[in-house]
């Protein structure tokens, strides 16, 4: 195994009583890319701060780009870019200024940094747009600036918060493809993400982190199989029936069953899919629950993801639930 | 390349004087491009102290006496005073909202000096305060001030009231990045503002207020500044304000050049 361009080891982060990061692992290689898929609060940012040298860690260690990030932040630093959750862009700078103003910060001389800011604006599509004010640019034009700006000093780790949150479909498309290209030219990515489309389409491994803790890892491939099979999925016509619905199909199951309420939709896990389908259609239709739909399908990383963190019980997650037995 | 776990020692060299004036050099420019391109932020930074002088010279200056010499020559130093403390809470509200937008973040991630942001950014609020000193100073002639004194001596005075506001935007730069938050940081530093310039020797003399808040209101950095200002420019006795203004300015930028730097390393917006 070659040298990982991101190694995190029992990595701990806690604001005074709360515990942000509660042990966590995790290794990229170079040129993979690593999604850390989470709901809101569950780590990732605290993780991509610590791992850009914006926080030190309360325990454990990690590296990016073969340093230490407590003990030798300054080299980590001239390796990385990050893009934050914000376009972190000054809008009173024109596009072009803010790319040579982040390439004097990397210390580029001053032909470079023009040069570079120029083929960033190019590259990202804003060469029309390289000499006006950030201030009149579009959401996704600042999104696209702020990655072009952490790319100026061509870091040989990139870290993307949340890339494409609130971007429309089409830059979305634009960022993904950009990233497969600057991964399949060497550059490491690591990249946090509530979608998990998103992780299914770029990452080489996915990490998903709950409650600053890692709960599952490997491939999208991977975290399907531990779903073991297929899901069954009943959609329900009347929402009261969902509960009754969950607990006939809880037996047939290979894990618990999910509830999605919005959608008035049971899932479980089911090996035997086609037995289990009729066992499932006599069930409910014995207890007279009317159903919109009833299907066997492969599962998505949605289910994986819901079968890992969801509602079966979180520890010291809303306890007023308090349905599950004691040890 | 080994295969141990033990990481890679440094690669990159340590930060040296010169990329570190590069760095500053750098952001200084960021934020002064900014001044040009947002006028109304400045112009409010002029016309506040020039408001306050016009108030003063004109409306409650004339109930206000002061021992020898006009009251222009008396009230129009503290002026120049204001004006610096007035230009530099652009600082603590321009830093708050720098890390209210992230952008902080961007550039506590990049290999650039620890510094050089803050650095950056009082040194903008330097030109700019040199600026509205600079139009004090006419507008403070129109209204009856005149300098009394040799070049050298006019040079000292506004070289140390300079002095003074530099220093001073060091504790506005602490005070942005403890308040996180334009908002609350405009309402924390304009209480410096405030205290400084009516708890002193600035608008009406030290005799008149209370025997227990003279020593405060004399010894202050406000008032030994505009103190040591107009002994310059009138005369009289220098060297007693003149080296506790340094001392003050001195002491004020190291302790708040030390937290500020500190803040900045270690700050979670």
């Amino acid at each position: 195994m070659t040298e990982p361009m991101i190694e995190a080891r029992a990595l701990v982060k806690r604001f005074g009583s709360a515990t942000a990061l509660a042990g966590v692992d995790l290794a990229a290689e170079k040129g993979t890319t690593l999604a850390l898929l989470g709901p809101n609060g569950a780590g990732k940012t605290t993780l991509v701060r610590i791992l850009t040298t914006l926080l030190k860690p309360d325990g454990g260690r990690a590296s990016v780009a073969g340093y230490d990030v407590t003990a030798d932040p300054g080299s980590v630093r001239s390796a990385i870019g990050l893009a934050g959750q914000y376009a972190a862009v000054d809008e009173l700078l024109t596009g072009r200024e803010n790319l040579e103003l982040a390439g004097l910060l990397y210390h580029l001389g001053r032909a470079e940094r023009r040069r570079r800011a120029q083929q960033a604006l190019e590259r990202f599509s804003l060469t029309g747009a390289g000499d006006q004010l950030v201030k009149t640019y579009s959401g996704g034009m600042r999104r696209r600036l702020d990655v072009a700006a952490s790319l100026i000093g061509r870091p040989a780790v990139l870290l993307l918060d949340e890339p494409t949150t609130g971007l429309d479909p089409r830059t979305r498309n634009d960022l993904w493809q950009f990233i497969d290209e600057l991964v399949a030219g060497g550059t490491t990515v690591l990249l946090t993400t509530q979608y998990m489309e998103e992780a299914e389409r770029l990452a080489h491994r996915i990490v998903v982190i709950d409650t600053g803790k890692v709960i599952a890892e490997g491939t999208a491939g991977e975290l399907k199989d531990r779903m073991g099979g297929d899901v069954l999925v009943a959609t329900v016509a009347a929402r009261a029936d969902l509960s009754r619905a969950s607990a006939l199909l809880a037996p047939l199951g290979e894990g618990p069953p999910q509830v999605d309420p919005d959608q008035q939709r049971v899932s479980v896990p089911a090996r035997d899919g086609t037995t289990v389908l009729i066992a499932a259609g006599q069930r409910l239709a014995g207890a007279g629950i009317a159903l919109d739909d009833l299907g066997i399908r492969r599962p998505s990383l949605d289910d994986v993801f819901l079968a890992l963190t969801g509602n079966a019980g979180r520890p010291g997650d809303e306890p007023a639930r308090g349905t599950l037995p004691g040890p | 390349m080994s295969a141990s776990a033990s990481y890679r020692s440094r690669r990159v060299p340590p930060m040296t004087p010169a990329a570190a004036l590069r760095d500053t050099a750098g952001i200084a420019k960021r934020y002064l491009l900014r001044t040009i391109r947002m006028p109304a932020e400045a112009s409010v930074l002029v016309i506040q102290p020039a408001l306050i002088l016009l108030l003063f010279r004109y409306v409650l200056g004339g109930a206000i006496k002061v021992p020898g010499g006009s009251y222009a020559d008396f009230l129009v130093p503290a002026v120049f005073i204001e004006a610096m403390l007035l230009s530099g809470m652009s600082t603590s509200i321009g830093l708050a909202l720098d890390l209210k937008t992230g952008i902080i973040d961007r550039f506590r991630s990049l290999p650039m000096a620890r510094s050089a942001v803050l650095a950056g950014r009082t040194l903008s609020d330097l030109v700019r305060s040199v600026f509205a000193l600079a139009l004090m100073i006419v507008l403070g002639v129109a209204v009856g001030f005149r300098f009394h004194c040799t070049p050298a001596a006019a040079f000292a005075a506004m070289a140390l009231v300079i002095a003074f506001g530099y220093a001073f935007s060091w504790v506005y730069a602490t005070i942005g990045l403890l308040t996180k938050d334009p908002e609350v940081a405009q309402g924390v530093a304009v209480l410096p503002v405030f205290i400084l310039m009516f708890i002193s020797s600035a608008i009406v003399p030290v005799a008149t207020m209370p025997g227990w808040l003279q020593p405060v209101a004399r010894n202050q950095p406000f008032s030994v500044t505009v103190n040591a200002v107009r002994a310059l420019l009138e005369g009289g006795p220098v060297y007693h304000w003149l080296w506790q203004s340094i001392a003050w300015s001195a002491g004020l930028l190291l302790i708040f050049f030390l937290v500020a730097v500190h803040l900045y390393r270690t700050i979670t917006s």
